[in-house]
């Protein structure tokens, strides 16, 4: 019973969403103030309605009703707690329900936080956000039902796939979707403003905190899920460049250039045809990464099922969105009046060199992913497009920037002196070369480019600091008054330094993982000693079998020493679980400062020996520790009262009081 | 610098970069890009030695032999011709014979041996690499894969 109410609540949800997408937009027209009002509550009542609908699934996971097909093909009564929760969005069906409920969690803040909006676009943005909650509620509804019943009910669950039994993927897809669909609110923001034909530095003011707020929850989605490949595949690398993981990396991109651009429209009035652009090209790339992700066209964890109705629904979606945004644009573009003059080397002419290279990049990560998709279509030749293309072309593209970066915040708007941002650089520049240099030495020469490129992260490090420095005048003024001058300094000021700082320590463990990790692969028996890197030794000691709620293992526990020295032990293991009779590998790594020592175990061999793979990862952790920096970035700059969601220029009108409150 | 030779500096630039942008794919795509074949296309294929494709197809039944330490050799084959495979390290998971695999490698000059560097059978126990299914269904083979399901 419950369950059909569920199954009620979202057609209930659709009819909603049609009401909001159409009516408001008639009551722009006339001017009709109810017709407009009625936005809001419409997308408060979806909200409402969907996460009831939601709410129903999660109590069928939890109280293993298999009698609801989709838990039944992914659920076990004797999964872990967490893990049937997980299993919500752990298939096509609950991750396209969890899709729409973030969507519609989106218009919801827009509805409650943007009363200071004006009307017209205020029930335009809603308006569009229900389009698209119209269009992916008539999928779920059409194609993905995850309330369709089973009859007879069977007795015991199918399990959910045992690698997405874990944490990490937990709270990955949350994550990933609030970027995801977050970008959807800067989409509905660019069509609102064709729509009305009017665009100025208010319309980048309100976007901001909402590309703002997608992006940091993107940053985390995506290291989340690097982490997790990482440790729970068992392989021990941490990007593939699957397409799956493009899917999810060019929106990031896009967003990022359109966090920029977004910047120098709010300031100075520029670059206003191109942020809307930006905005309908991010959220087409979501869309597009959920095209390629859940229409099965691309095999992989993520191709949960393969249904052809359901990629053509999705694709028709797609041509629709895109195709009807970029229409519009073409028709309105013209209408938007240009702004602001600025020399070529300014804060602005850095912010376009930002996004030009950004867009580039992921064009070229856009055409390596589509490319074998392209061709099979037309050629019938099946290729793969793997890493070594996406390391030559992104990387070479990226380089530019790396070295560009620390100068933006530098230049002045307007008209900006590079000698001088360059001269201010010097310290940080001079620095990063030492690193690089004494890298070098320390490793007895070995390749060059890998010092070189640690330097540059030092480089991109001490250049967001300086900025900092310079704002706040350490070193110029008295310790006192610099300090206070640092305190007063926008958030976003430390936003963007933080940020930048993160870059720079990403690109230091990605650079150090590729140039020094260590890899052996060796057969061991109980009481064998291995090299494994880092100045580690590792002791085999044997296996033992043992047993979790829902799977049996082997594990192999390895004793870790440095010079004769215990330090520490490792357990590595290989599960079986048994509802799907399907192995896994659960490697063994322990953390030493911010390097990484990753064991996983291979075949047992017939003289019972194990392969055991043993990485020397150094470094590594400053991969998603730089993720870290730059979502704590945009967090700080989310917080900086000027951006502070739905706080736009009328606060001033607030009695005094209210202002003192918000300080 | 007037309106116009500031827009034409960054339109300049922008063309620039994009061109470099493209030279760059166009030379990424003639070196890292691998082709897919199943055994039965390779007679027909004429590869030149050391060119990477990736190989896709089943593992043969009773074709694994763990040789010494980490080396382990299996046949890859579409039921029309199958082909030897030398790999060292660690297979995935879900590696099993009779079950779909796509090898990354390539012959070395003179030897019917694939030397593969990576191997994928990856994620799931009805996990069928798609390239290999549609070979495998336009030579009428069926897969074993749907069976596995309980």
């Amino acid at each position: 019973m419950i369950i059909e109410l569920g199954h009620y609540a979202l057609v209930l949800a659709l009819a909603t969403a049609i009401i909001q997408a159409a009516l408001p937009v008639l009551g722009v027209r006339r001017g009709d103030r109810s017709l407009m009002d009625l936005a809001s509550s419409a997308a408060i009542v979806s909200f409402l309605l969907v996460f009831f609908s939601f709410a129903v699934l999660t109590f069928a996971y939890v109280t293993s009703d298999f009698s609801v097909r989709n838990v039944w093909e992914n659920s076990h009564s004797l999964k872990p707690l967490i893990y049937k929760v997980s299993g919500v969005w752990g298939n096509h069906e609950g991750s396209m329900l969890l899709w729409l409920l973030i969507l519609v969690f989106f218009s919801m803040l827009v509805a409650s936080f943007g009363r200071n909006l004006p009307d017209t676009l205020k029930a335009n943005v809603l308006a569009v956000q229900a389009w698209i909650s119209t269009a992916f509620t008539l999928f779920i509804l059409l194609t993905s039902n995850p309330f369709a019943r089973l009859v007879p009910a069977p007795g015991e669950g199918r399990d959910l796939n045992p690698v997405l039994q874990d944490i990490g993927l937990a709270i990955h897809p949350p994550l990933l979707y609030l970027g995801y669909v977050g970008f959807s609110v800067c989409f509905s923001f660019a069509i609102a403003a064709l729509i009305e034909g009017r665009i100025d530095a208010a319309w980048a003011r309100w976007v901001r905190p909402w590309t703002l707020a997608a992006w940091t929850a993107l940053t985390a989605g995506i290291a989340m899920g690097s982490y997790w490949a990482y440790y729970e595949l068992g392989w021990g690398g941490w990007w593939f460049w699957d397409p799956v993981e493009n899917a999810s990396f060019m929106p990031w991109l896009a967003g990022t250039a359109l966090l920029h651009s977004a910047l120098v429209m709010e300031k100075r009035e520029a670059l206003k045809i191109w942020t809307v652009l930006l905005a309908i090209l991010t959220f087409s790339l979501s869309l597009l990464g959920t095209f390629l992700v859940r229409s099965g066209v691309l095999t992989s964890v993520h191709a949960f099922a393969t249904d052809p109705t359901r990629g053509v629904f999705i694709l028709a979606i797609l041509v629709l969105f895109i195709g009807g945004a970029f229409a519009l644009f073409a028709l309105r573009a013209s209408h938007l009046k240009a702004g602001g003059l600025f020399a070529p080397i300014s804060r602005e002419g850095a912010l376009v060199l930002n996004n030009l290279i950004l867009t580039t990049a992921t064009a070229t990560v856009l055409t390596g992913t589509l490319y074998p998709l392209v061709l099979e279509a037309l050629t019938g030749d099946k290729i793969s497009v793997g890493a070594p293309f996406f390391n030559i072309t992104f990387g070479l593209l990226m380089l530019p920037l790396l070295f560009a970066v620390p100068f933006g915040p530098l230049l002045a708007w307007k008209r900006g002196d590079l000698a001088g941002a360059g001269q201010r650089l010097f310290a940080a520049t001079a620095a990063g070369l030492l690193v690089a240099a004494v890298l070098y030495h320390a490793k007895n020469g070995g390749p060059i480019l890998a010092p070189l490129g640690i330097g540059l992260g030092a480089y991109l490090i001490l250049g967001a600091v300086t900025d900092l420095m310079l704002r706040s005048g350490i070193g110029k003024v008295a310790g006192r008054v610099a300090a206070r001058r640092l305190a007063g300094l926008p958030r976003s000021a430390f936003g963007t330094a933080l940020a930048h700082i993160g870059l720079g320590v990403t690109l230091i463990g990605i650079v150090a993982v590729t140039a020094y990790e260590t890899e052996t692969v060796v057969e061991m028996k109980p009481g064998m000693l291995a090299e494994a890197g880092g100045g580690y030794t590792l002791r085999f000691d044997g296996m033992r079998e043992g047993r979790g709620p829902n799977y049996t293992e082997d594990s192999g526990h390895f004793t870790v020493s440095q010079g004769g020295v215990k330090v520490t032990e490792i357990w590595s293991s290989k599960r079986l679980y048994s509802a799907r009779r399907m192995p896994t590998t659960e490697a063994g790594i322990r953390t030493f400062g911010l390097s990484q020592l990753y064991v996983s175990l291979g075949d047992e061999m017939a003289g019972g020996g194990i392969v055991v793979r043993i990485w020397w990862k150094p470094l590594i952790l400053c991969i998603w520790g730089g993720a870290l920096f730059m979502m704590t970035g945009g967090i700080v700059s989310l917080s900086d009262r000027r951006l502070r969601v739905g706080t736009p220029s009328r606060a001033r009108k607030a009695p005094p009081l209210a202002v003192g409150a918000a300080e | 610098m007037t309106r116009k030779q500031k827009r034409l500096a960054i339109i300049g630039a922008g063309v620039g970069f994009l061109t470099a942008a493209v030279l760059l794919v166009m030379f990424a795509f003639s070196q890292a890009v691998a082709y897919f074949y199943v055994p039965g296309d390779l007679a027909k294929a004429d590869l030149a030695p050391g060119t990477r494709i990736r190989l896709g197809g089943l593992v043969e039944m009773g074709s694994v032999k763990r040789g010494e330490g980490k080396t382990v050799t299996f046949s890859v084959t579409d039921t029309l011709a199958s082909v030897p495979v030398t790999y060292v390290g660690i297979l995935p998971d879900l590696f099993r014979e009779g079950q779909g695999v796509v090898a990354e490698g390539a012959f070395v000059s003179g030897s019917p041996v694939f030397v593969a560097d990576t191997v994928l059978a990856k994620h799931d126990e009805t996990y069928m690499p798609k390239d290999v299914a549609d070979r495998l269904q336009a030579q009428g083979v069926t897969l074993g894969g749907k069976e596995n399901i309980k």
